[in-house]
Protein backbone atom coordinates (compact mmCIF):
# COMPACT_ATOMS: atom_id res chain seq x y z
CA UNK A 1 0.00 0.00 0.00
CA UNK A 2 1.37 3.43 -1.26
CA UNK A 3 1.24 5.33 2.49
CA UNK A 4 -0.16 8.97 2.04
CA UNK A 5 3.15 10.88 3.03
CA UNK A 6 4.37 9.39 -0.33
CA UNK A 7 1.53 10.04 -2.84
CA UNK A 8 3.56 13.07 -4.71
CA UNK A 9 5.03 12.81 -8.23
CA UNK A 10 8.93 12.73 -7.18
CA UNK A 11 8.11 9.16 -5.04
CA UNK A 12 6.40 7.72 -7.74
CA UNK A 13 9.20 8.65 -9.98
CA UNK A 14 11.57 6.62 -7.68
CA UNK A 15 9.54 3.83 -7.52
CA UNK A 16 9.04 3.35 -11.12
CA UNK A 17 13.14 4.22 -11.37
CA UNK A 18 13.44 1.56 -8.45
CA UNK A 19 11.25 -1.22 -9.92
CA UNK A 20 12.54 -0.37 -13.92
CA UNK A 21 16.31 -0.57 -12.33
CA UNK A 22 15.50 -4.01 -10.74
CA UNK A 23 13.32 -5.43 -13.73
CA UNK A 24 16.29 -4.04 -16.35
CA UNK A 25 19.00 -5.99 -14.09
CA UNK A 26 17.14 -9.62 -14.16
CA UNK A 27 16.22 -8.81 -17.50
CA UNK A 28 19.58 -8.29 -19.18
CA UNK A 29 21.66 -11.44 -17.74
CA UNK A 30 18.77 -13.49 -19.59
CA UNK A 31 18.66 -11.35 -22.65
CA UNK A 32 22.59 -11.24 -23.36
CA UNK A 33 22.24 -15.69 -22.65
CA UNK A 34 19.63 -15.47 -25.32
CA UNK A 35 21.91 -13.24 -27.77
CA UNK A 36 25.39 -15.33 -26.90
CA UNK A 37 22.98 -18.35 -29.22
CA UNK A 38 24.22 -16.32 -32.23
CA UNK A 39 27.18 -17.48 -31.91
CA UNK A 40 26.99 -20.89 -30.39
CA UNK A 41 23.71 -22.13 -30.91
CA UNK A 42 22.10 -20.30 -34.06
CA UNK A 43 19.45 -22.39 -34.63
CA UNK A 44 18.19 -22.36 -30.78
CA UNK A 45 18.31 -18.13 -31.40
CA UNK A 46 15.85 -18.66 -34.23
CA UNK A 47 13.68 -21.02 -32.05
CA UNK A 48 13.84 -18.37 -29.34
CA UNK A 49 13.17 -15.38 -31.62
CA UNK A 50 10.13 -17.19 -33.38
CA UNK A 51 8.41 -16.40 -29.40
CA UNK A 52 8.33 -12.56 -30.52
CA UNK A 53 5.90 -13.21 -33.10
CA UNK A 54 3.08 -13.97 -30.17
CA UNK A 55 0.92 -10.91 -29.05
CA UNK A 56 1.42 -11.68 -25.71
CA UNK A 57 5.22 -11.10 -26.19
CA UNK A 58 5.13 -8.07 -28.02
CA UNK A 59 2.96 -6.77 -25.55
CA UNK A 60 6.03 -7.67 -22.85
CA UNK A 61 8.75 -6.29 -25.13
CA UNK A 62 6.83 -3.14 -25.23
CA UNK A 63 6.99 -3.12 -21.39
CA UNK A 64 10.66 -3.80 -21.48
CA UNK A 65 11.52 -1.21 -24.11
CA UNK A 66 9.34 1.13 -21.51
CA UNK A 67 11.20 0.05 -18.87
CA UNK A 68 14.25 0.64 -20.27
CA UNK A 69 12.97 4.04 -21.67
CA UNK A 70 11.90 5.20 -18.37
CA UNK A 71 15.25 4.52 -16.40
CA UNK A 72 17.25 6.24 -18.93
CA UNK A 73 15.52 8.99 -19.04
CA UNK A 74 14.65 9.31 -15.41
CA UNK A 75 18.50 8.45 -14.54
CA UNK A 76 19.12 11.53 -16.67
CA UNK A 77 16.96 13.71 -14.54
CA UNK A 78 18.69 12.54 -11.38
CA UNK A 79 22.07 12.93 -12.89
CA UNK A 80 21.21 16.54 -13.93
CA UNK A 81 19.71 16.99 -10.65
CA UNK A 82 23.09 16.19 -9.07
CA UNK A 83 25.75 17.15 -11.47
CA UNK A 84 24.03 20.52 -13.00
CA UNK A 85 22.62 23.43 -11.23
CA UNK A 86 19.64 23.10 -9.71
CA UNK A 87 16.26 23.57 -11.63
CA UNK A 88 13.09 23.71 -9.74
CA UNK A 89 10.79 21.89 -12.64
CA UNK A 90 11.88 18.22 -10.94
CA UNK A 91 8.15 17.00 -11.40
CA UNK A 92 7.98 18.10 -14.95
CA UNK A 93 11.14 16.47 -16.09
CA UNK A 94 9.81 13.87 -14.21
CA UNK A 95 6.40 13.76 -16.11
CA UNK A 96 8.13 14.32 -19.46
CA UNK A 97 10.63 11.46 -18.54
CA UNK A 98 7.49 9.21 -18.56
CA UNK A 99 6.06 10.67 -21.49
CA UNK A 100 9.20 10.55 -23.83
CA UNK A 101 9.28 6.70 -22.84
CA UNK A 102 5.70 5.81 -23.48
CA UNK A 103 6.14 7.57 -26.77
CA UNK A 104 9.57 5.60 -27.52
CA UNK A 105 7.88 2.49 -26.24
CA UNK A 106 4.34 3.06 -28.15
CA UNK A 107 5.97 3.49 -31.33
CA UNK A 108 7.90 0.12 -30.53
CA UNK A 109 4.95 -1.37 -30.18
CA UNK A 110 3.11 0.08 -32.93
CA UNK A 111 5.68 -0.54 -35.22
CA UNK A 112 5.72 -4.53 -34.18
CA UNK A 113 2.54 -4.55 -34.53
CA UNK B 1 -20.36 35.18 24.61
CA UNK B 2 -17.56 33.23 22.87
CA UNK B 3 -18.58 30.13 24.29
CA UNK B 4 -21.56 30.20 23.63
CA UNK B 5 -20.65 31.20 20.17
CA UNK B 6 -18.44 28.08 20.12
CA UNK B 7 -21.23 25.73 20.94
CA UNK B 8 -23.79 27.38 18.78
CA UNK B 9 -21.51 26.09 15.80
CA UNK B 10 -20.24 22.96 17.03
CA UNK B 11 -24.06 21.83 17.71
CA UNK B 12 -24.65 22.68 14.12
CA UNK B 13 -22.26 19.57 12.79
CA UNK B 14 -21.71 16.12 13.81
CA UNK B 15 -18.63 15.60 16.38
CA UNK B 16 -15.04 15.00 14.86
CA UNK B 17 -14.26 11.07 15.01
CA UNK B 18 -10.98 11.15 16.40
CA UNK B 19 -8.41 8.43 16.46
CA UNK B 20 -5.18 9.51 18.42
CA UNK B 21 -2.00 7.39 19.41
CA UNK B 22 -1.74 6.66 22.61
CA UNK B 23 1.21 4.42 24.43
CA UNK B 24 3.85 4.94 26.86
CA UNK B 25 7.35 2.98 25.81
CA UNK B 26 7.20 0.22 24.00
CA UNK B 27 3.48 -0.58 21.73
CA UNK B 28 0.55 1.52 21.60
CA UNK B 29 -3.10 1.43 19.86
CA UNK B 30 -5.14 4.18 18.72
CA UNK B 31 -7.92 5.76 20.87
CA UNK B 32 -11.24 7.05 19.50
CA UNK B 33 -12.57 10.08 20.95
CA UNK B 34 -15.38 12.54 19.85
CA UNK B 35 -14.48 15.87 19.20
CA UNK B 36 -17.11 18.98 18.56
CA UNK B 37 -16.35 20.17 15.15
CA UNK B 38 -15.94 24.42 15.53
CA UNK B 39 -15.02 27.18 12.63
CA UNK B 40 -11.64 27.57 11.64
CA UNK B 41 -10.43 24.68 13.84
CA UNK B 42 -6.91 23.21 13.23
CA UNK B 43 -5.31 20.14 14.47
CA UNK B 44 -3.81 21.26 17.49
CA UNK B 45 -6.99 22.55 18.22
CA UNK B 46 -8.28 19.06 18.77
CA UNK B 47 -5.93 17.86 20.47
CA UNK B 48 -5.81 20.53 23.12
CA UNK B 49 -9.50 20.32 23.23
CA UNK B 50 -9.43 16.27 24.34
CA UNK B 51 -6.32 16.82 26.38
CA UNK B 52 -8.69 19.53 28.51
CA UNK B 53 -12.13 17.54 27.93
CA UNK B 54 -11.77 14.29 27.91
CA UNK B 55 -8.54 12.95 29.19
CA UNK B 56 -5.42 15.27 30.92
CA UNK B 57 -3.10 12.19 30.37
CA UNK B 58 -2.83 13.40 26.63
CA UNK B 59 0.99 14.03 26.52
CA UNK B 60 1.65 15.94 23.33
CA UNK B 61 3.94 19.31 22.53
CA UNK B 62 3.38 22.75 21.20
CA UNK B 63 4.74 26.24 22.34
CA UNK B 64 3.79 29.03 19.94
CA UNK B 65 0.52 28.12 18.08
CA UNK B 66 1.74 30.37 15.13
CA UNK B 67 4.04 28.39 13.29
CA UNK B 68 7.11 29.25 14.32
CA UNK B 69 8.35 27.18 16.81
CA UNK B 70 8.18 23.60 15.29
CA UNK B 71 7.06 22.10 18.05
CA UNK B 72 4.28 20.95 17.34
CA UNK B 73 4.35 18.64 14.25
CA UNK B 74 2.59 15.22 14.46
CA UNK B 75 1.38 12.43 11.64
CA UNK B 76 -2.25 13.55 10.78
CA UNK B 77 -3.57 11.13 8.42
CA UNK B 78 -0.52 9.37 7.55
CA UNK B 79 0.84 12.93 6.60
CA UNK B 80 3.94 14.80 8.74
CA UNK B 81 2.11 18.33 9.31
CA UNK B 82 2.62 20.84 11.87
CA UNK B 83 -0.37 20.57 13.52
CA UNK B 84 -1.26 24.38 14.88
CA UNK B 85 -1.42 25.26 11.11
CA UNK B 86 -3.31 22.52 9.98
CA UNK B 87 -6.85 23.38 9.14
CA UNK B 88 -8.79 20.31 10.43
CA UNK B 89 -11.62 20.80 7.61
CA UNK B 90 -8.36 19.90 4.98
CA UNK B 91 -7.69 17.32 6.23
CA UNK B 92 -11.07 15.09 7.15
CA UNK B 93 -10.95 11.86 5.72
CA UNK B 94 -15.26 12.01 5.69
CA UNK B 95 -15.57 13.08 9.41
CA UNK B 96 -12.56 11.19 10.42
CA UNK B 97 -8.90 12.07 11.79
CA UNK B 98 -5.69 9.71 12.89
CA UNK B 99 -3.12 11.71 14.82
CA UNK B 100 0.16 9.97 15.50
CA UNK B 101 3.60 10.78 16.52
CA UNK B 102 5.99 11.69 13.99
CA UNK B 103 7.31 9.30 12.18
CA UNK B 104 11.61 7.94 12.24
CA UNK B 105 11.60 8.91 15.40
CA UNK B 106 11.37 7.63 18.68
CA UNK B 107 8.19 8.24 21.07
CA UNK B 108 8.03 9.08 24.74
CA UNK B 109 4.80 9.39 25.38
CA UNK B 110 1.15 9.08 23.14
CA UNK B 111 2.00 12.24 20.85
CA UNK B 112 5.68 13.90 22.00
CA UNK B 113 8.69 12.15 20.24
CA UNK B 114 12.17 12.36 21.79
CA UNK B 115 13.72 14.84 19.04
CA UNK B 116 17.30 14.01 20.29
CA UNK B 117 18.06 11.95 17.40
CA UNK B 118 17.03 14.62 15.27
CA UNK B 119 19.46 17.50 17.22
CA UNK B 120 22.51 15.13 17.07
CA UNK B 121 21.85 14.55 13.62
CA UNK B 122 22.34 18.16 13.04
CA UNK B 123 25.29 18.65 14.85
CA UNK B 124 27.04 15.49 13.40
CA UNK B 125 26.36 17.64 9.79
CA UNK B 126 28.54 20.45 11.06
CA UNK B 127 25.05 22.50 11.28
CA UNK B 128 26.73 24.23 13.90
CA UNK B 129 28.26 27.91 12.84
CA UNK B 130 32.22 28.40 12.48
CA UNK B 131 33.71 31.75 13.49
CA UNK B 132 36.25 33.15 11.26
CA UNK B 133 36.78 36.14 13.03
CA UNK B 134 37.31 37.03 16.76
CA UNK B 135 35.51 40.35 18.42
CA UNK B 136 38.24 42.62 16.87
CA UNK B 137 37.67 41.83 13.77
CA UNK B 138 35.37 44.40 11.57
CA UNK B 139 32.11 42.68 10.64
CA UNK B 140 31.94 40.80 7.22
CA UNK B 141 30.34 42.72 5.10
CA UNK B 142 27.14 40.47 3.21
CA UNK B 143 26.26 41.45 -0.01
CA UNK B 144 22.59 40.13 0.09
CA UNK B 145 22.40 39.53 -3.72
CA UNK B 146 25.68 37.39 -4.09
CA UNK B 147 24.71 34.17 -5.14
CA UNK B 148 25.86 32.01 -2.13
CA UNK B 149 23.92 34.34 0.19
CA UNK B 150 20.46 33.39 -2.04
CA UNK B 151 21.28 30.20 -1.79
CA UNK B 152 21.94 30.02 1.70
CA UNK B 153 18.61 32.59 2.18
CA UNK B 154 16.64 29.71 0.42
CA UNK B 155 17.06 27.32 3.42
CA UNK B 156 17.31 29.59 6.39
CA UNK B 157 13.80 29.65 7.44
CA UNK B 158 14.00 26.56 9.12
CA UNK B 159 11.92 26.08 11.98
CA UNK B 160 13.50 22.31 13.42
CA UNK B 161 9.83 20.98 12.76
CA UNK B 162 11.41 17.45 11.73
CA UNK B 163 8.61 17.27 9.61
CA UNK B 164 10.81 16.40 6.58
CA UNK B 165 12.24 13.90 9.00
CA UNK B 166 9.46 12.71 9.57
CA UNK B 167 8.42 12.44 5.55
CA UNK B 168 11.74 10.62 4.54
CA UNK B 169 12.36 6.99 3.54
CA UNK B 170 15.71 7.19 3.49
CA UNK B 171 15.70 8.29 7.04
CA UNK B 172 12.94 5.32 7.84
CA UNK B 173 15.76 2.54 6.14
CA UNK B 174 19.19 4.24 7.40
CA UNK B 175 18.93 4.78 11.16
CA UNK B 176 22.32 6.67 10.62
CA UNK B 177 21.37 8.64 7.42
CA UNK B 178 21.90 12.09 8.78
CA UNK B 179 18.55 13.23 7.10
CA UNK B 180 16.97 16.51 5.21
CA UNK B 181 16.90 18.95 7.92
CA UNK B 182 20.62 18.58 8.88
CA UNK B 183 21.50 18.72 5.43
CA UNK B 184 19.47 21.62 4.50
CA UNK B 185 21.26 23.46 7.86
CA UNK B 186 24.81 22.35 6.93
CA UNK B 187 24.01 23.87 2.98
CA UNK B 188 22.88 26.98 4.42
CA UNK B 189 26.25 27.17 6.50
CA UNK B 190 28.26 26.30 3.70
CA UNK B 191 26.66 29.17 1.97
CA UNK B 192 27.41 31.80 4.88
CA UNK B 193 30.71 34.29 4.03
CA UNK B 194 30.72 34.07 7.87
CA UNK B 195 30.86 30.77 8.58
CA UNK B 196 34.46 29.42 8.04
CA UNK B 197 33.41 25.47 8.07
CA UNK B 198 33.41 24.75 4.39
CA UNK B 199 36.10 21.84 4.58
CA UNK B 200 34.41 20.07 8.06
CA UNK B 201 30.92 20.41 6.64
CA UNK B 202 31.81 18.67 3.79
CA UNK B 203 34.12 16.14 5.42
CA UNK B 204 30.89 15.39 7.91
CA UNK B 205 28.42 15.20 4.97
CA UNK B 206 30.04 12.99 2.72
CA UNK B 207 30.57 10.46 5.18
CA UNK B 208 28.32 7.57 5.82
CA UNK B 209 25.01 8.47 6.02
CA UNK B 210 25.72 12.10 4.44
CA UNK B 211 23.92 13.09 1.66
CA UNK B 212 24.66 10.66 -0.69
CA UNK B 213 22.33 8.16 1.07
CA UNK B 214 19.63 10.67 -0.39
CA UNK B 215 17.72 9.11 -3.26
CA UNK B 216 15.71 12.21 -4.38
CA UNK B 217 12.47 11.05 -3.55
CA UNK B 218 11.61 14.51 -2.66
CA UNK B 219 9.10 13.68 0.46
CA UNK B 220 11.01 16.41 2.40
CA UNK B 221 10.31 19.23 -0.02
CA UNK B 222 6.95 18.17 -0.61
CA UNK B 223 6.08 17.81 3.18
CA UNK B 224 7.82 21.23 4.78
CA UNK B 225 5.55 23.55 6.23
CA UNK B 226 7.48 26.58 5.02
CA UNK B 227 8.04 25.59 1.33
CA UNK B 228 12.06 25.01 2.03
CA UNK B 229 13.59 22.75 -0.70
CA UNK B 230 15.86 20.63 1.43
CA UNK B 231 15.95 18.16 -1.73
CA UNK B 232 17.61 20.98 -3.91
CA UNK B 233 20.16 21.59 -0.55
CA UNK B 234 21.32 18.24 -0.89
CA UNK B 235 21.80 18.20 -4.17
CA UNK B 236 23.85 21.19 -3.94
CA UNK B 237 26.17 19.10 -1.43
CA UNK B 238 26.82 16.40 -3.57
CA UNK B 239 28.03 19.06 -6.62
CA UNK B 240 30.40 20.62 -3.79
CA UNK B 241 31.84 17.13 -2.85
CA UNK B 242 32.37 16.31 -6.00
CA UNK B 243 34.17 19.57 -7.01
CA UNK B 244 35.74 19.20 -4.03
CA UNK B 245 37.22 15.54 -5.10
CA UNK B 246 38.54 16.97 -8.21
CA UNK B 247 40.22 20.07 -6.48
CA UNK B 248 41.75 17.85 -4.67
CA UNK B 249 39.82 18.21 -1.14
CA UNK B 250 39.83 21.75 -1.31
CA UNK B 251 35.88 23.27 -0.43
Amino acid sequence: MIRPHRTHPLWFAFIVHRISGIALALFLPLHFWILSYALNAPERLDGFLHWTDYPLVKVAEFGLVFLLAVHVFGGLRLMALEWLPWSANQKTLAAAAVGVSLLISGTFFLRAL
Amino acid sequence: MTNDLTESVAEQSDPLEVSVWRSAGDGGAFQAFKVPAQDSQTVLDVVAWIQQNEDPTLSYRFACRVGMCGSCAMMVNGQPRWTCRTHVRKVLDGNRIEIAPLRNLPVIKDLATDMDPFFDKWVAAEGVFHPSKSRDDAIEQINPASAPRARADAGIECINCSICYAACDSVASDPEYLGPAALNRAWTLFNDAKDDGAGVILDAVSAKGGCHACHSMGSCTHACPNELNPMASIAGLKREIAKSFFKRGKA
